[in-house]
């Protein structure tokens, strides 16, 4: 079985020079007989936030969890097109799934810190994975890029459940963070927290893009236009299957969309 | 599906933007017929009656910026609002002009008229009509009344050169006439620079429909050089 991170890094460039982390190709994908998303071609700049919107139902998290093959778990689930990771398909046969979900982690919309403590919830990745040095500093550098460091260094022995909803949702970051994924998927990660936590979620996220690529799922489209760089728009079509409507900068999608059905969204009128 | 509330508000922040228009090109009217009727009463009035244009302009940017905090207007309702706080601003600083064209009138008081003074009330019933086709425009989002009417400004441009043209010409004849002759080129400078404004606002209207900004091209060499 090839085993992704030995593939060298094998970056597309987009038009203007950007390198691309992670691209889905004429992604079609089924839960059984259903399709449920077609057409999607999409590419995500390295070191950008890309925020998936559109209305319920129309595939957003669907297409999100095909990044890290996730919707392997669901058993009527099927994909065909491609989704390439270093160049290679994630999902051909000779590669790895535990291994593509290492590199691209995932971040779910309500926060599930293990049962554990605090420490072991962001080492027991990386003890796994093989991970074999300094553990402590580890912990640390990844609660710090997670900021939440400072609130818990006095409590690591503590269980990750005592914490608030905000710091359990920032400890899961952490914990993705700790096995050094390269690019982070997050399903709504802060509809589950009040407005204060879902701005640091937000602060956070502009700060982690130094050093990651990150696509979120979001339905609020305040937040998108707020935290992303990039912004694609999905849509239902008439046997509701989802389908990619339009893709561009966020500054450019929500002050000028080139879709009508876009603008009609975005400003409320949509439905 | 339709934002009812939002909608509403949208249209009442564009009725008052359009009332506050219609006050200001009444007023540029008024003004620039001013020194042919002599009329210090109404001079006296159009100058009172910039303070309530500034107030209305203030309401109206206050009202656009609740507007922007509480119902987070994207794409086109985004620039419908930016464009309103824009055009409001223009608007107000025509009717300065308007003001200044009142206060010159005040100013030049019983002197006998020099004749370029005639020309004045044509450029401002000009200007004005401008002004309330622009506006027109912005209600019906067009574009192309956008471009035709920035083209008009030309003809403005050309009233001003005249005007400037026959007051160069009588202080070249009598330096007396100069104080006369200042004050009715800066009035006609107001004239002229309302048409400007007015392009300005044509700039708002392609920018709310099509989401670019652009800038009108101008004519080089608006101000006339002294002829040898």
């Amino acid at each position: 079985m090839i085993h992704i991170r030995d593939q060298e890094r094998v970056s597309s460039v987009t038009a203007a020079g950007q390198a691309i982390a992670l691209e889905a190709q004429n992604l079609q994908i089924f839960y059984g007989p259903f399709q449920a998303v077609k057409n999607v071609n999409l590419a995500f700049q390295r070191n950008r936030i890309t925020a998936l919107i559109g209305p319920s139902g129309c595939g957003k998290s669907t297409v999100l969890r095909c990044f890290n093959r996730m919707n392997d778990l669901i058993p009527t689930a099927r994909v065909e097109g491609a989704v390439l990771y270093r160049g290679k398909n994630i999902y051909d046969e000779d590669v790895d799934p535990v291994e593509v979900r290492r590199q691209i982690g995932m971040v779910f919309q309500k926060p599930n810190p293990f049962p554990k403590s605090i420490y072991e919830n962001v080492a027991w990745g990386a003890r796994i994975n093989g991970y074999k040095g300094n553990m402590d500093e580890l912990v640390e550098s990844s609660l710090r890029q997670a900021a939440l460091w400072g609130e818990v260094k006095d409590k690591l022995d503590q269980s990750g459940l005592s914490l608030s909803g905000g710091q359990q949702q920032r400890l899961c970051i952490a914990r993705t963070i700790a096995i050094r994924p390269e690019i982070i998927l997050m399903d709504e990660p802060a509809s589950a927290l009040d407005p204060i936590a879902t701005l640091r979620i937000e602060e956070l996220i502009q700060t982690l893009k130094a050093d990651y690529t990150i696509v979120i799922v979001t339905h609020n489209m305040q937040q998108a236009a707020r935290a992303s760089d990039f912004t694609a728009f999905f849509s239902v079509d008439e046997n509701r299957t989802g389908y990619l409507v339009e893709y561009g900068p966020t500054r450019n999608l929500f002050t000028n969309p080139e879709n009508e059905l876009t603008e009609q969204y975005i400003t409320g009128r949509f439905g | 599906m339709s934002r009812v509330h939002f909608d509403r508000e949208l249209q009442a922040l564009q009725d008052r933007l359009l009332a506050l228009g219609s006050k200001v090109a009444q007023n540029i009217v008024t003004a620039g017929n001013l020194l042919l009727q002599r009329n210090n009463a109404t001079a006296r009035q159009v100058i009172r009656e910039d303070e309530h244009v500034n107030q209305e302009q203030m309401a109206i940017e206050k009202d656009s910026l609740i507007l922007l905090a509480t119902q987070q207007p994207l794409a086109s309702d985004l620039r419908l609002v930016a464009s309103v706080i824009s055009i409001a601003t223009e608007l107000e600083r025509i009717n300065d002009y308007a003001k200044g064209i009142a206060k010159i009138n005040l100013m030049i008081a019983d002197e006998e008229l020099l004749e370029p003074a005639r020309d004045l009330p044509l450029m401002a019933d000009k200007a004005a009509s401008m002004l309330t086709r622009s506006l027109q425009a912005f209600v019906r989002r067009d574009v192309e009344a956008a471009y035709a009417l920035h083209d008009e400004d030309d003809e403005v441009d050309a009233l001003y050169n005249r005007v400037y043209e026959k007051l160069i010409s009588l202080i070249r004849e009598d330096v007396q006439m100069m104080d006369q002759a200042t004050h009715l080129l800066w009035a006609a400078h107001n004239l002229e620079r309302t048409a400007d404004r007015v392009s300005n606002i044509c700039e708002r209207i392609i920018f709310t429909v099509t989401g670019k900004l652009v800038e009108m091209p101008e004519e080089e060499d608006e101000i006339p050089y002294p002829q040898d």
